[in-house]
C-alpha cells in the first residue's frame, strides 16, 4: 500500500479556507447589527398596534374587508405606518436570512446564488409594495364594474 | 532512616472535600466498567474515521484522561492524543466527550453515564492529524491577530504599572483563558466558517481592551469589527457552556460589541 506523504507537523501549512480575506473593511456588518435590534423594536410596535386596529378596534375582524384598506390607505398616517412597517419587515428579515446563508453556505457559489435570488426577492417585494401603498385607487377612473359601494358613480 | 521515608510515613494532611463513609474509607476505592469510544483517525492507514470501543475498568476517582492513558498504556499504543499538566491548566486535552467540549483531565468519569459507552473525539472546526489531534495553528493565527500582549505608548515605567482593584476587575473573568479551544471549536459559526476570529481571539482580545494599562485598544476593536469579527456572533452560548474555566465568553464579546459601537456610534 502506498503510503501518503504528510507533512511535519508545524510546516507552516494552513488550509486555506482559515485564512481570512483582506479588505471588506469599514461598518457595513457593525450597522447591520445594529439595524436588527433598532428595527426589531419598532416592529414589535407597529405589528403589534397594526394587529390590534385591524382586528379588534370596532367590529374588528369581521370589518376587514376592500373597503376597510381602502379607507386606511386613504389616510397619510397608515400609509406611513403600512410603508415604515414593509420596509422594516422586508429589510429585517432579508438580512437574517443573509446572516444564515453567510452562517451555513458552505460553498461560495451557494452563497452567492442564494444571496442574489434573496436580494432580487427583496427589492421586488418592496417596490412592488411601496408602489401598491401610494397609488392604491380604490375607485379607478373609467371602471364600470365591480365597483364598490362607496366609490360616487361616475 | 532516610527522609523520604519519614515523608511517606508522616500523616497525609486532612482532606477537605468530606467524602461518603463507602468511598475511600478502607483505602479501597468502588470500580466500574466502561466503554470508552473513541473516533480513530489515521491518515497512513486510511482517510476514513473509525470508532472503535474500549471496555475497561476504572475507578470512582478517575477521569476520563486516565481511561485514555490505560488504552494508550494497556490496550492499544497507537491511541493519539495530547495533554501535558493533566490538571486543567494547560489545556492541551479539550476533546470532544459525549458531544460537549471539555477537558478530559477536568471530566471525572462516574459524572457522566456509564451505563452507555462514553464518546471521545477530537474538537471540531479544525483539520484532524490523527486520533484525538488536532491542528491548532488556525486557532493560534487568530489569537495572534489580536496582538496578545501590552502595549503601553508612554514611557517605560521604573516600576510595575499600577493599577487599582476596580480596574483590575473590569477583565478579571477573561485572564483564566488558557487556549484549550474548546470555545472557538463548539461555535457553529466556526464549524462552517473557519475564518470567523472566534471566541477564544475575542477573549483575550477583551482581556487587553478593558485593560487599563493598554494603549491599543483601538486598534484591536478595529480588527474585531471585521467581517469575520465580533458581528458574527450569534450568541448560541456554546462558547460560554464549553469553557472549562469558567469564563463568561458571550457576555466578553457583548462587551467588545458595546465597545465598538460606543466608539464609533
Amino acid at each position: 500500500m502506498a503510503t501518503p506523504t504528510i507533512d511535519a507537523p508545524r510546516s507552516g501549512k494552513i488550509d486555506v479556507k482559515y485564512n481570512r480575506r483582506r479588505g471588506g473593511k469599514g461598518n457595513f456588518e457593525m450597522v447591520a447589527w445594529l439595524f436588527m435590534r433598532l428595527s426589531g423594536v419598532v416592529l414589535v410596535v407597529l405589528i403589534f398596534g397594526h394587529l390590534f386596529v385591524n382586528l379588534m378596534v370596532g367590529d374588528g375582524i369581521h370589518a376587514i374587508d376592500f373597503g376597510f384598506v381602502a379607507g386606511k390607505w386613504a389616510s397619510p398616517f397608515w400609509q406611513i405606518w403600512d410603508l415604515l412597517m414593509l420596509w422594516l419587515a422586508m429589510l429585517h428579515g432579508t438580512n437574517g436570512v443573509r446572516t444564515i446563508i453567510n452562517d451555513y453556505a458552505e460553498r461560495n457559489a451557494t452563497r452567492m446564488t442564494l444571496k442574489t435570488v434573496l436580494y432580487i426577492a427583496t427589492v421586488v417585494i418592496i417596490v412592488l409594495g411601496t408602489l401598491v401603498i401610494f397609488t392604491f385607487d380604490p375607485c379607478p377612473a373609467g371602471a364600470v364594474t365591480d365597483l364598490p359601494s362607496f366609490c360616487t358613480a361616475k | 532512616m532516610s527522609p523520604i521515608e519519614t515523608a511517606e510515613t508522616a500523616p497525609e494532611p486532612a482532606s477537605k472535600i468530606e467524602l461518603p463513609a463507602h468511598v475511600g474509607g478502607g483505602g479501597e476505592i468502588p470500580t466500574f466498567d466502561v466503554t470508552l469510544r473513541v473516533r480513530r483517525y489515521n491518515p497512513e492507514v486510511s482517510e476514513d474515521f473509525v470508532w472503535e470501543d474500549y471496555e475497561l475498568t476504572m475507578y470512582g476517582t478517575d477521569r476520563v484522561l486516565d481511561a485514555l492513558h490505560k488504552i494508550k498504556w494497556e490496550h492499544d499504543g497507537s491511541l493519539s492524543f495530547r495533554r501535558s499538566c493533566a490538571h486543567g491548566v494547560c489545556g492541551s486535552d479539550a476533546m470532544r466527550i459525549n458531544g460537549r467540549n471539555r477537558l478530559a483531565c477536568k471530566t471525572l468519569l462516574k459524572d457522566l453515564d456509564t451505563k452507555k459507552p462514553i464518546t471521545v473525539e477530537a474538537i471540531k472546526g479544525l483539520p484532524v492529524e490523527k486520533d484525538l489531534i488536532v491542528d491548532m495553528e488556525p486557532f493560534f493565527q487568530s489569537y495572534r491577530e489580536i496582538m496578545p500582549f501590552l502595549i503601553n505608548k508612554g514611557h517605560e515605567p521604573t516600576r510595575e504599572r499600577l493599577q487599582s482593584a476596580e480596574e483590575r476587575a473590569r477583565f478579571d473573568d477573561t485572564t483564566k483563558c488558557i487556549l484549550c479551544a474548546a470555545c472557538t471549536s463548539s461555535c457553529p459559526v466556526f464549524w462552517t466558517d473557519g475564518q470567523y476570529f472566534g471566541p477564544a481571539a475575542i477573549v483575550n482580545a477583551h482581556r487587553f481592551i478593558f485593560d487599563s494599562r493598554d494603549d491599543a485598544g483601538d486598534m484591536r476593536l478595529e480588527i474585531l469589527n471585521d467581517k469575520e469579527g465580533v458581528w458574527r456572533c450569534r450568541t448560541t452560548f456554546n462558547c460560554t457552556e464549553a469553557c472549562p474555566r469558567g469564563i463568561q465568553v458571550t457576555q466578553a464579546i457583548s462587551e467588545v460589541k458595546q465597545a465598538i459601537l460606543s466608539r464609533q456610534v
